[in-house]
């Protein structure tokens, strides 16, 4: 029998930073707030301690720390007409559980999107013509200018207490930043982490060719740093265990560091964890959600709590599920292109080259998730796409995250996968390689979307979410683009031996990891028929209801999303605690 | 019917105890490395999940996946057979975060590993069938083939040469390639990477708890350290 709870005035789904940061806010400005995760609490105190925490088989190999594929996972297939199986383990990406989210375990890349990448579709119309952009290319736009949003990306870079260098403060260009950042409102928390051997190589070699290196924004905190919230980050040891780990001397800014503490002295709000939300409630005749409906994963028990105020923080996944399961807003349908929960799923292509060097003593252990080094005079549209056949682009650099043995040991092209040879080459060249690698942008097609998978379920009995996704034309053109620049920055590098280019992009494969930035599903836009939230991350179908999380990218860029999604959950958070609270009403 | 608060409603005090923000706390390296205990036969291990026939069959393949030479010991003179029976017999090995609900499809190989199968009865269905039909390519049990023999077996699974009813040949393989490599790479916790010689083939210095001051002092320098263990810690 379901137990019904007393009412609050808002309830969040996820905990992650989205869900942290709203949280905060709302019971800053007087609500009670209940926040309900999934997965257990992680207390890094407790958690995420020495020596354990260096375990590389239990976290990185093992996944630990991820959402449990065996309760819940998706299927997957490249097209429609296709049966979808599922991902019955976790490989390309790694979706995080528990307090904290992904946030607890991500590396920590803690960039700020481009101004360009705010509204790409008008500014690709505006610079290359109105036709520019083919038919099947879904992409939209944010909606909200760069002078809007920059306030709250300098806000949770204070949060996070993250290491960088400015390259463009107030619209004065520094050197040693990037040169093609938006206008910040000041330096960073942080000074640039200690760039690794690796890093300067690529500095030497960028320089040579004309380019512009910088300092990867890291929140790894350089140096000890209190923030705003009274949270303390130690200094980063780069000891090369951030992605995939907890961070035991609290260098890597997460929730769990930089806001659950505030969060849980502070009365109006509880926490529950282990709470698994099904659905959230919604009166579909007064257009309002009316709270949410969970499981308890200890107990099996099921709950209705009732909430003015229903903030959606899950991942991408989870996010666009709810909706999907709860008949909030209308599926889309690839067939007619009507419809927007499940549309503009999108991923992240790239690609890159393994630099193999005659002489170098490089110590790829040492590390740390996000010190890296980059350029972006290849990312955006930071250089001119005419005659190219494809629009965004790629961030190229060299990142110095830990080499881990189980998953680093690289050997040159040609040398044996197993066997005496492959043994001698991985003891050659361990500590003289390194990787430039390519991030780049995914932009949305109308063949890649989720919806509810017919056949499968989860633990609960509800539909597994279906992904219907492969990398396009403009992918796969994209990443051979940004594999050509590093092969150029590669053969400019002292005493190259071997270059190793990245395989050109073939069909997307659920089983080698790549990235953990899956956007889309409940996007944000201007038009309630082609979207599914405003640019307040509100609902269109409930003015009462907010989706938070990268679930509202209307397509994915070359960057991390994890600063974009904080971002976007402080100026939501703002727009209710300003104008909603007062006024609860359509805010766009 | 009366609010009643969930079971899952946790404490407040427990988690503000618990999530108390402690500085950097700097773990002294220790000063010298534990002895490291010889490499045991195989003859000599209890197993857990394996039987002495499978144990063989493994020592013999992952032997030549990573074989003794000057550069060290062997896959399994490195205890990689320990680290994979300790691994079937756990909890990954009874498919622990596996989605196991059917219905069960043969899909693309880019929708990933599709069987009923937990990893434990994986390895035991692959290595069953690779015996009769490693008997009737070579005349003999692989585990009594010569070395060239052997590899001729694993490059035939590699690139999918080989009859094992229901078991993609090159599946098996991949999976017996990466539990080798975990095995010989993970801490030595795991039973695996004895003497830590996965590491030092690398010349991997294991955990140091802080590179703080290499990260300046040791650019474009080897680390050389001796590596050290999670145990090494404790």
């Amino acid at each position: 029998m379901t137990v019904k709870l007393k009412p609050v005035d808002a309830v969040i789904v996820g905990m992650g930073w989205a869900g942290s940061i709203m949280a905060r806010e709302l019971t800053r400005a007087g609500l009670h707030v209940v926040g309900l995760e999934r997965g257990p609490l992680r207390r890094p105190s407790e958690d995420f301690t020495l020596p354990g925490i260096r375990d590389e088989l239990r976290y990185a190999v093992r996944q630990e720390l991820f959402a449990d594929t065996s309760t819940e996972t998706l299927t997957f297939r490249h097209a429609r007409g296709e049966e979808a199986l599922p991902i019955r383990r976790w490989g390309a990406f790694t979706p995080g559980t528990g307090l904290g989210g992904a946030g607890s375990h991500w590396n920590g890349m803690h960039w700020r999107y481009l101004p360009y990448d705010l509204n790409p579709r008008r500014h690709i119309q505006e610079r290359y013509g109105r036709g520019a952009i083919a038919p099947e290319m879904t992409i939209g736009d944010f909606g909200i200018e760069w002078s809007e949003i920059e306030p709250y990306y300098g806000r949770f870079e204070k949060l996070c207490g993250v290491s960088g260098k400015a390259g463009n403060i107030g619209g004065r260009i520094i050197a040693g930043g990037n040169p093609f950042e938006g206008a910040r409102g000041g330096e960073f928390p942080n000074a640039p982490l200690e760039r690794t051997s690796a890093g300067e190589l690529f500095v030497d070699a960028a320089q040579t060719l004309g380019f512009r290196p910088f300092p990867l924004p890291a929140s790894n905190a350089s140096s000890a740093y209190t923030n705003p919230e009274g949270a303390r980050l130690g200094a980063c040891t780069y000891c090369g265990h951030c992605e995939r780990f907890g961070c035991e001397t609290n260098a890597k800014a997460s929730p769990n560091t930089t806001l659950v503490p505030a969060l849980l002295a502070e009365q109006r709000f509880t926490l529950r964890s282990g709470a698994w939300v099904s659905q959230i409630l919604y009166d579909r005749h007064a257009r309002k959600a009316r709270g949410v409906a969970y499981t308890d994963t200890a107990s099996g028990e099921t709950y209705e709590q009732p909430a003015d105020l229903v903030i959606v923080a899950g991942y991408v996944f989870t996010n666009t599920k709810l909706l999907l399961t709860s008949g909030i807003g209308r599926p889309y349908d690839p067939a007619s292109g009507k419809g927007a929960v499940g549309r503009n799923y999108a991923y992240q292509t790239g690609g890159g080259v393994q630099v193999f060097l005659k002489d170098a003593a490089l110590n790829p252990f040492i590390g740390a998730g996000a010190l890296g080094t980059n350029i972006d005079e290849f990312n955006g549209d930071n250089f001119d796409h005419g005659g190219l056949g494809f629009f965004g682009g790629a961030t190229i650099g060299v990142t110095s995250g830990g080499g881990r043995p189980i998953g680093y040991h690289p050997v040159p092209p040609g040398t044996p996968r197993w066997g005496g040879a492959w043994k001698q080459a991985a003891h050659d060249w361990y500590g003289r390689t390194l990787s430039i690698g390519a991030s780049g942008a995914s932009y949305a097609h109308r063949d890649n979307y989720l919806d509810l998978d017919p056949t499968y379920r989860d633990a609960l009995g509800q539909p597994l979410l279906r992904m219907t996704f492969n990398f396009r034309e403009n992918d796969r053109k994209l990443a051979a683009y940004a594999t050509e620049v590093t092969k150029k920055i590669a053969a400019a590098m002292p005493g190259v031996a071997a270059i190793a280019p990245a395989n050109p992009r073939g069909d997307f494969h659920v089983v080698p990891y790549q990235s953990t930035h899956n956007t889309g599903g409940t996007i944000m836009g201007a038009d309630p028929h082609s979207s599914v939230v405003n640019r307040y991350s509100q609902s269109w179908d409930a003015d009462n209801l907010f989706v938070l999380g990268a679930s509202v990218f209307p397509q994915n860029t070359s960057y991390n999303p994890t600063g974009t999604v904080g971002a976007l959950a402080y100026w939501a958070a703002d727009a209710i605690t300003r104008r909603w609270l007062k006024s609860p009403v359509a805010l766009a | 019917m009366p609010h009643e608060e969930p079971s899952g409603g946790i404490d407040r005090r427990d988690l503000l105890a618990g999530a108390g923000l402690l500085a950097a706390i700097s773990l002294a390296p220790p000063v010298q490395a534990q002895p490291v205990a010889p490499a045991a036969p195989l003859r000599d291990e209890a197993w857990l999940a394996l039987n002495p026939g499978e144990a063989a069959l493994l020592g013999a393949l992952v032997d030549r996946l990573i074989p003794a030479d000057a550069l060290g010991p062997s896959a399994s003179e490195a205890g990689v057979v320990v680290f994979i029976d300790r691994q079937l017999a756990g909890a990954w090995g009874a498919g622990a975060r596996l989605y196991r609900s059917g219905p069960f499809r043969r899909g693309k190989a880019e929708q990933g590993y599709q069987l009923p199968l937990t990893p434990r009865e994986y390895f035991s269905a692959g290595l069953a069938a690779l015996d009769p039909w490693a008997r009737g390519r070579f005349g003999a049990p692989l585990e009594r083939l010569s070395g060239e023999q052997c590899d001729a077996a694993l490059h035939a699974l590699e690139k999918g040469e080989a009859d094992l009813g229901g078991i993609d040949p090159r599946g098996f393989f991949e999976a017996l390639l990466a539990i080798t490599v975990e095995g010989f790479f993970a801490d030595p916790l795991y039973g695996g990477n004895r003497g830590k010689a996965g590491w030092k083939l690398l010349g991997y210095p294991g955990l140091p708890a802080t590179y703080a001051q290499a990260v300046k002092t040791r650019k474009g320098r080897p680390y050389a350290q001796a590596p050290h263990s999670i145990e090494d810690f404790l």
